[in-house]
């Protein structure tokens, strides 16, 4: 198979590069694109990727398979390659550290800016505090995010301002406290996402719901704060 | 570098001790070889057990204890389990307090599901449902919500750095650790008054495992190379359902939710093996069941190589409302949607019951020359690398998250108060500190030799066919001999890429040292013990030897050599348990 | 009202909102002079004059004149602070995105001016 591999490092001092390699696949079992990276390692270990637990849950291996930002671990190579040319880029948008390894930094920052925890400024109960059924059923489709950033990286208006716009990922984490019943800081939450780069800088493209390796959906959470922002403000 | 407390790992047992240790104000910092969110816990499925009475209304932890114990086999240290399952409740409740997007009953309580090997009435009473849930991503929930807290607490969080190895002074106390930042390919020592190794399992010792590809046991090569012992190393826990050929994991759950196993010809065979618990016994049961079947002919597939877990009847909404990430998985890695047609399963490596013999405050324990247990100064041990030891010979599903917090919030609980009673930094000499980075210089020094991904599948190869689910002495003999062999290759292996930025070349050479440890360590002792207990069964000695080794086994890697350490049958608050026939 | 305009970058909601009203308002006096142009058979400046003239199409076409002033400044202040940035232009970006900002003023403030001088002599015109 061909593979077309991004290749940076820093130290060698030369421009970035697509390096193309010829790859035997085995017969018989359709690999998923990490996989294809393992093989490729094996050959050649220099080439740097972040994996762990290699089934879609830790969001280690976000890349860029043939323009496409997905997770290497569970995106089968018949999908991402339908025509038989692998390309693997780094996720677009962020610095990049080394090959296909980026600088998520400005990422975790955006996600850290959202006050990712509850807050309860009631003293906790003897046992849990109750929540019922139907009030959890809000946190569906928001909890599960696994911070691992194709959303916000395929995101132009994260492009443009990966240091004031929070962002898909962040949103969705930003409105998985405003919609859990149990969090009393919503009016401090909605205060802090007014401004017109945090949140309203998404022109609701959906690029982050086609690539969400989750199938989560960020665009309407965002959605769902601009709501919140204009009831409050009514 | 300083810290009051540095927690090598940010799994759930890391970060519960480092949040404990923000909290009461110290200087904490997690060093983790990833992102936190990325650890292993987060791939954890089921829950965590915890007695806290929800779908069960008279469920204690009493119960919970028993059935801990009968878990283990009997070599579970009852004072551990007592302290873990008396604390349960109340660190699950913390985690809910948190902010844990538990599943809720219809009174707005936890959900807690079925799971193996929990009972009522101390076993008399029929299934317990005590698993807390989040759907099926328990480990996920729990943490993403500790790390979002640690965020809160002002943990320092050094992530992707690379821990080499403990810098331990001439009298045996650990000072801190030399660590190796990734991204620069810097190399610093890490001082801190209290050391905590949380760095999680080692089932890449294995060709075919659940586990991530980061789970290469380096605490465990850490402690090793640190002259400390390891316990019940030998005890692998294989999980009934792996996905057949991917390794992936399906959760316990999916039983606990009233899935079921069928052979070939659809037969729910372990009706025949445990008649009362049937697919909720043991995993250690249930394992060795499913491989019989396999043996003797009853496998599915072409190959007859794998069971089936049916699960259709339970109704596409319960199985999208209860168990959605199993659904993507199965999707995804076998091809198989579980609403309609059996997921194909087979026994896969999935945790190490051993690991750095501790106490219940996690201070890691040596044997002192009179041969006596003693506190190693400066060095903790928490989660899957520690062994504490609740788990014994086989543990209970869902009980590996709960080790995670209790035992992760105790060491932190402990520290807190070491620290305000006054222990200071100890000081290493400029040779501790070497020492500590040698087998960095090693691999920085290589010229040629074998590359580290064919000695890898080499050591994975010897480990998978000798060292499964039944083990054989004759096999394991060879293999100990293959492992030496295989150890003086890989002191000579080969580091091709030298580059200094963001070099995973370098950290698969370091943790292949690791994988090396905890396979040789395994090798010795499996062949060692000479009985069947709990997950370790041999085909030359099936029955469970009480006079001989109801006791733990210890592994001395300086000298290869294996000695005994009493089982604790002395719980603080109830009658200890006594070792009884293990049937389900 | 520039000065007020000029104050519209602290608050994303208030631009938002002011984007959708303002987009609403401009939709209603489209419909409005469409409707005009199809039920008016004999077109001519005095048709025109005649329609434009009321207080009623006064006031109207001064508020779809300060809705189109409001909704330009909002998107092209938008515009301007997604690609005028450092990354693209260096340390002076704040310079290149002030005198962008001047210009996109200096332009809406004639475009709101010169239909309201043109809109309110109308009366004056035709007497």
């Amino acid at each position: 198979m061909q593979i077309s591999v991004y290749r940076f490092d820093p130290d060698k001092d030369e421009p970035p590069r697509m390096e193309d390699v010829e790859l035997d696949l085995p017969e018989g079992r359709d690999l998923m694109v990490l996989d294809v990276l393992e093989l490729l390692k094996a050959q050649d270990p220099s080439i740097a990727y972040r994996r762990s637990c290699r089934e879609g849950v830790c969001g280690s291996d976000g890349i860029n398979m043939n323009g496409r930002n997905g997770l290497a671990c569970i995106t089968p190579v018949s999908e991402a390659a339908p025509r038989g040319k692998l390309t693997l880029r780094p996720l677009p948008g962020l610095p990049v550290v080394r090959d296909l390894v980026v600088d998520m930094s400005q990422f975790y920052r955006q996600y850290e800016k959202i006050t990712p925890w509850l807050v309860n400024d009631t003293p906790p109960p003897a046992q849990e505090r109750l929540q019922m059924p139907e009030e959890r059923e809000k946190l569906n489709g928001l909890y599960e995010c696994i911070l691992c950033a194709c959303c916000s990286t395929a995101c132009p208006s994260f492009w443009w301002n990966p240091d004031k716009f929070v962002g898909p990922a962040g949103l969705l984490q930003a409105y998985r406290f405003l919609a859990d019943s149990r969090d009393t800081a919503t009016a401090e939450r909605l205060a802090a996402l007014e401004d017109p780069f945090s949140v309203f800088r998404c022109r609701g493209i959906m690029n982050c719901v086609s690539v969400c390796p989750k199938g989560l959906n960020p665009t309407r959470a965002i959605g769902k704060i601009r709501t919140m922002l204009l009831s409050q403000g009514i | 570098m300083e810290f009051d407390g540095v927690i090598v790992g940010g799994g759930g047992a890391g970060m519960r001790a480092a949040l404990q240790l923000a909290q009461s104000g110290s200087k904490t910092a997690v060093l983790s070889k990833v992102f936190p969110t990325r650890s292993h816990t987060v791939s954890a499925q089921g829950g965590i057990a915890a007695a806290i009475a929800s779908e069960d209304p008279d469920d204690e932890w009493r119960w919970h204890m028993y059935d801990t114990v009968k878990g283990s086999d009997y070599i579970g240290d009852q004072d551990a389990i007592e302290y873990m399952c008396r604390v349960g409740p109340q660190a699950v409740y913390e985690l809910e307090h948190m902010g844990m997007p538990f599943t809720r009953t219809e009174r707005g309580r936890i959900y807690q599901r079925p799971f193996g090997g929990h009972s009522l009435g101390f076993g008399k009473g029929g299934q317990a449902s005590r698993a807390c849930a989040a759907e099926d991503r328990t480990g996920h929930a729990l943490l993403h919500t500790l790390y979002q807290n640690n965020l809160k607490a002002g943990t320092t969080f050094l992530n992707e750095w690379f821990a080499i190895d403990l810098v331990v002074n001439p009298d045996g106390a650990v000072c801190g650790l030399v660590a190796l930042e990734i991204e620069s390919g810097q190399v610093v020592f890490v001082k801190s008054k209290a050391t905590v190794l949380a760095t999680g399992g080692a089932g890449r010792i294995f060709a075919t495992t659940t586990n991530a590809l980061m789970n290469t046991g380096d605490g465990i090569g850490m402690a090793l190379r640190a002259g400390l012992p390891v316990q019940d190393i030998e005890m692998w826990q294989f999980h009934p359902t792996g996905i057949h050929q991917a390794g992936v994991l399906v959760t316990e759950g999916c039983r606990g939710e009233g899935g079921y196993l069928v052979n070939k010809d659809g037969e729910r065979f372990m009706e025949r093996y445990a008649p009362t618990a049937k697919d909720l016994a043991g995993r250690d049961v249930v394992a060795r069941s499913m491989i019989q079947e396999i043996m003797d002919g009853r496998g599915a597939g072409p190959d007859g190589d794998h069971v089936l877990l049916k699960l259709d009847h339970l109704g596409e909404e319960t199985i999208l409302k209860r168990l959605p990430g199993i659904t993507e998985l199965s999707k995804t890695f076998a091809h198989v949607n579980p609403a309609r047609d059996p997921i194909p399963v087979v026994p896969t490596c999935h945790y190490m019951m051993g690991g750095i013999p501790t106490n219940v405050h996690g201070q890691v324990l040596t044997v002192a020359s009179e041969g006596n247990d003693a506190v190693v100064g400066g060095l903790y041990a928490i989660g899957e690398v520690a062994c504490v030891s609740v788990h014994g010979a086989n543990r209970l599903g869902a009980n590996s998250l709960l080790d995670l917090v209790v035992f992760g919030r105790a060491a932190g609980i402990h520290i807190e108060e070491a620290i305000r009673q006054g222990i200071g930094h100890r000081d290493p000499t400029d040779e501790d500190v070497d020492n500590a980075s040698g087998r960095l210089a090693r691999w920085n020094e290589s010229t040629d030799g074998e590359s580290v991904a064919d000695l890898r599948r080499e050591l994975q190869r010897i480990m998978l066919v000798n060292f499964n689910v039944f083990r054989s002495g004759d096999h394991m003999r060879r293999s100990i001999g293959e492992l030496a062999e295989l150890r003086g290759r890989i002191a000579k292996a080969h580091l091709p890429d030298k580059s200094r930025v963001f070099n995973t070349a370098r950290l698969e050479a370091l943790e292949l040292d690791n994988l090396l440890e905890v396979a040789e360590a395994t090798a010795i002792v499996a062949q060692a013990r000479t009985e069947s207990r709990g997950a370790h069964a041999r085909d030359d000695y099936t029955e469970r030897d009480d006079d001989n080794w109801l006791c733990h086994s210890l592994y001395f890697a300086s000298d290869k050599r294996v000695a005994k350490r009493a089982v604790n049958f002395a719980p603080e608050t109830v009658e200890a348990f006594q070792p009884m026939a293990r049937t389900y | 009202m520039v000065i007020n305009v000029g104050s519209l970058g602290r608050s994303g909601l208030r631009d938002f909102v002011l984007q959708r009203v303002s987009a609403v308002v401009l939709g209603l006096y489209g419909l409005c002079i469409t409707g005009f142009f199809a039920t008016t058979p004999a077109m001519d400046h005095g048709a025109l004059v005649g329609f434009m003239d009321s207080v009623t199409m006064k006031v109207f076409t001064t508020l779809a004149v300060v809705s189109l002033a409001m909704h330009a400044w909002v998107g092209m202040w938008t515009v301007g602070t997604d690609y005028i940035r450092r990354h693209y232009f260096g340390r002076g970006h704040t310079v290149y995105l002030a005198v962008y900002q001047l210009v996109c003023l200096g332009t809406i403030f004639v475009y709101v001016l010169w239909p309201l001088s043109v809109v309110w002599r109308l009366g004056g015109l035709a007497a």
